[in-house]
């Protein structure tokens, strides 16, 4: 008789490679009758989702300036959440490393990109870092939930980017509420000819190998993932457990600030309020759906912007509402969190 | 004429056969002993019986009559009681509204009838209660008591115990069996869940040995012998622990603490000036009944807790509180209570054996992982770990997983050997090959302190034996010369004065 038991180990690789493929297919299944009552057709609604995007190579160019920036904060959350720190706050990270970005490309007056970028990039870094400062260090010494402080800052940074730039900060020239326009040194170049691809894209890709080495190939990086897996048996094993949290949370910040100075560097060239529609929450999307890895962060990024990109293009192409976009967008990210369970899985026949 | 019997039952979890074609009888007024290893299948088949597994195979009548008990209500109604290890009482609520609890007769409750019938019923087993006491203040013992009654109460006629005496002093253990023997008296039937041969001649009347999932043996155990019933449960003749009672009482003095006082969050004391020494070249046991300082004297001695005061030292250099990294470096190695908090089950077995060292594994914060695998595969060999170096800690066995922290901890030479519970639901190879590992470091020239509920294994192991109690240390013994009613009556605090027995 065949026995079948389930057991929890990792699946093995090639199933765990399928799995996309299933959340795509119940996805598929389930949104299908609201595609159909759109007035539309299943399969070409996703075909312009999903394969129509990476046909053009305009729209490839978008899906890689989409997924630089949540490239950025899903590496940001993967350090944290592996870490066990649960850092909510790569919004307002953004927005500081954006702020710095901004001051340092209009105030620094040199004409040299290769002083102008770096020293964004660090200022960006550092302030994502402080802007992470305060709920690290109320988490490390007094225990205080960092779910709740991260994500409240994130309202706080808001409103302080948006008095900012509504009152000392106004553009003099525009007198919209937007700092002025950086610096021509200031302002990323771009990869790829008649398309929005930026330095960012770069910093994003070093990052990911500088947080996959730190993280799979120091000893920083193997006590955070203790620290993350297992606080009491850490401390036991003679980890300085707090330290380590609180650097997670700080190179957390750091890399979420960032995503911020890619985008006022490489897109906008001023900062503004609405410089993220929410990127700093789609990175932790990016970390979950990546299983806290680093290489697993890289394709989620690129398969969020891909769907992204797809969403825009499907509800033109087929005259449906946009909102439909974002419902299919919703629905499959839902399924992909609930099929990547069955990766924790393994099914062992057993004589 | 039985009054259960089980026929035939099997029961799968997945590839794992727990219970494979066992039969089982119990006769009216009979105390029946069940006995096997951790793992036999003894929980299993008796949770069967009491309706929280379903066999996959297998019948069992009561009475004669075939039923079919789906649940923990239809072996109630059957007469089937069952007191498990964990208890299932309410800490907050009294003795008699435990017993009532899930079996109130009437909407309103009848307090004082229930108070007199509790009282009643514990008289008739010739116990005092008081029914108006909250659980949660009574001790393990009188909490076993109260779980009986609530079996009495809902009309059992057989009565399972798993594993009754492993929470229990001698004397609680004492108190219990002469409460089964009054039972029995009444013509009810217990049935004992055990791996103790002590208790099986002193409490049963027919013993079935189970292992690995089958029967191995029934007999009436006045025609048995211990050394039968554990070849039988073993399958092998065990190897008693030898001792060596040389005295290395000259020895330095290795391990020293000195008047460690602790207190829990609520300010209560949980250690009350402890000290103690451990010399080189020696084991000292610490024997107690579980919650009398043990935890905190182990959190303070492996780097985790902070004692409001005293102190200690390693070889003469003073022992920091609360620096678990500092203990590693002074030789200290540690074996915790609970070992599921001394491994990260998340990171591979190579990992959790470099951790504690793993600063002899970096060069610049960069990780020789070359060197971290050979290491792993030493220690793996060294230690027989059933392992590879790279599988998740988590997926290996209880004994595999102790092995982990025995090849860590003791693979760098330790001066000094800080030993909780370290065979705590361990099967008995594994609680061997823990006692073999502990005794060499101790021929080594380590000194070895451990601390322990299981009295047996303090005794097959220690050259001197201290007792805790609330706290202190309140008795020291000589190995050799251990007087085990003494000892009980200190582990109770029956004995009002510091006894010191010299050798």
């Amino acid at each position: 008789m065949l026995k079948l038991r389930i057991e929890r180990a990792p699946a093995p690789l090639w199933f765990r490679a399928v799995i996309p493929v299933i959340a795509v297919l119940a996805t598929f299944i389930l949104v299908s009758a609201l595609v159909i009552v759109a007035g539309a057709s299943p399969f070409s609604a996703f075909f312009e989702l999903l394969i129509n995007p990476l046909t053009k190579t305009t729209a490839r160019a978008d899906i890689l300036m989409m997924a630089t920036p949540i490239l950025l904060t899903g590496l940001a959350v993967t350090v944290a959440f592996a870490a066990g720190y649960y850092n909510i706050g790569a919004e307002g990270q953004l927005y500081a490393g954006g702020m710095a970005a901004a001051w340092v490309g209009t105030q620094l007056q040199t004409e040299s990109p290769f002083l102008m970028i770096p020293l964004m990039l660090i200022a960006g870094f550092i302030a994502g870092m402080l802007w992470a400062l305060l709920p690290a260090i109320l988490k490390v010494r007094l225990q205080v939930d960092e779910v709740v402080t991260t994500l409240l800052l994130n309202s706080v940074m808001l409103f302080l980017v948006s008095a900012l730039l509504n009152g000392p900060w106004r553009d003099p020239v525009s007198g919209w509420p937007q700092s002025p326009t950086i610096l021509a040194a200031a302002q990323f170049p771009v990869l790829i000819p008649r398309s929005r691809v930026h330095f960012g894209a770069i910093v994003a890709v070093v990052v990911a190998i500088v947080v996959w080495w730190v993280m799979s190939r120091t000893r920083f990086g193997i006590e955070v993932r203790a620290v993350g897996k297992n606080r009491d048996a850490a401390r036991f094993l003679g980890i300085p457990v707090g330290n380590r949290i609180l650097m997670a949370a700080l190179i957390s910040g750091g890399i979420a600030g960032l995503a911020g100075v890619g985008e006022v560097g490489g897109i906008h060239y001023y900062m503004t309020g609405t410089l993220s529609p929410g990127f700093g929450y789609t990175g932790v999307i990016v970390a979950t759906l990546g299983f806290l890895t680093v290489p697993g962060a890289i394709v989620s990024a690129l398969f969020l912007a891909l769907v992204n990109r797809g969403a825009i293009s499907a509800s033109r192409e087929l005259d449906v509402p946009v909102y439909l976009g974002d419902v299919i967008q919703a629905a499959l990210l839902l399924v992909g969190l609930a099929t990547l369970l069955l990766g924790r899985y393994r099914i062992r026949r057993v004589r | 004429m039985s009054v259960l019997e089980m026929r035939g039952i099997t029961k799968r979890f997945g590839a794992l056969v727990a219970n494979d074609q066992i039969s089982f009888d119990i006769e009216a007024g009979e105390v029946h002993a069940l006995l096997g290893e951790n793992g036999a299948g003894k929980s299993t088949l008796m949770k069967i019986l009491y309706g929280l597994y379903q066999p996959d195979e297998g019948e069992i009548f009561v009475n004669g009559q075939r039923v079919s008990l789906k649940s923990p209500a239809d072996a109630i109604a059957h007469g089937i009681g069952f007191v498990s290890q964990h208890f299932a009482l309410i800490p907050t609520f009294t003795v008699t509204e435990n017993v009532l609890l899930g079996h109130e007769k009437q909407p309103i409750l009848q307090h004082d009838a229930m108070r007199r019938q509790v009282v009643e019923t514990a008289e008739k087993l010739r116990f005092n209660i008081d029914p108006d006491a909250i659980v949660g203040h009574l001790s393990v013992g009188q909490q076993q008591r109260v779980e009986i009654l609530k079996a009495l109460y809902r009309g059992c006629r057989v009565l399972i115990l798993d594993e009754p005496t492993a929470v229990l002093t001698p004397q609680d253990t004492e108190k219990l069996f002469s409460i089964l023997i009054e039972l029995q008296r009444q013509g009810l039937s217990v049935v004992i869940i055990t791996h103790k041969l002590n208790e099986v001649f002193t409490i049963s009347q027919r013993v079935t040995v189970l292992r690995l999932g089958k029967v191995v043996g029934r007999a009436l155990t006045a025609n048995t012998s211990q050394t039968e019933l554990s070849q039988m449960m073993v399958g092998r003749q065990t190897i008693p622990v030898t001792r060596n009672i040389d005295h290395h009482s000259q020895n330095e003095i290795k391990l020293n603490v000195q008047n460690l006082a602790m207190a829990d969050r609520s300010g209560a004391p949980r250690l009350r000036g402890l000290s103690l020494n451990v010399r080189a070249g020696e084991v000292v046991g610490v024997a107690g009944v579980a919650g009398n300082g043990q935890s905190e004297l182990v959190s303070i001695l492996t780097g985790m807790g902070q004692p409001q005061s005293g102190s200690a030292q390693v070889s003469g250099k003073a022992m920091p509180f609360g620096k678990p990294a500092a203990l590693s470096q002074l030789k200290v190695a540690r074996i915790p209570e609970d070992r599921l908090k001394g491994v990260i089950g998340d990171l591979s077995v190579a990992d959790n054996l470099m951790l504690e060292q793993v600063g002899q594994f970096t060069r610049a914060g960069h990780l020789n992982r070359k060197q971290i695998r050979e290491y792993a595969e030493r220690l793996i060999r060294d230690f027989q770990i059933k392992a590879k170096p790279d599988d998740p800690a988590r997926t290996l066995s209880g004994g595999n997983i102790q092995k982990i922290i025995l090849a860590r901890s003791l693979a760098q030479n330790p001066e000094v050997v800080i030993a909780a519970q370290p065979t705590r639901g361990l099967d008995i190879g594994a609680t061997e090959y823990v006692h073999k590992k502990l005794l060499e470091q101790k021929q080594r020239g380590a000194a070895v302190l451990l601390i322990s509920e299981d009295l047996d294994e303090i005794l097959a192991l220690s050259d001197r034996v201290l007792v805790i109690f609330e706290g202190a240390i309140v008795g020291e013994f000589d190995a050799s010369e251990t007087d085990i009613d003494v000892l009980g009556a200190l582990m109770t605090g029956a004995a009002a004065e510091k006894v010191k027995i010299h050798a």
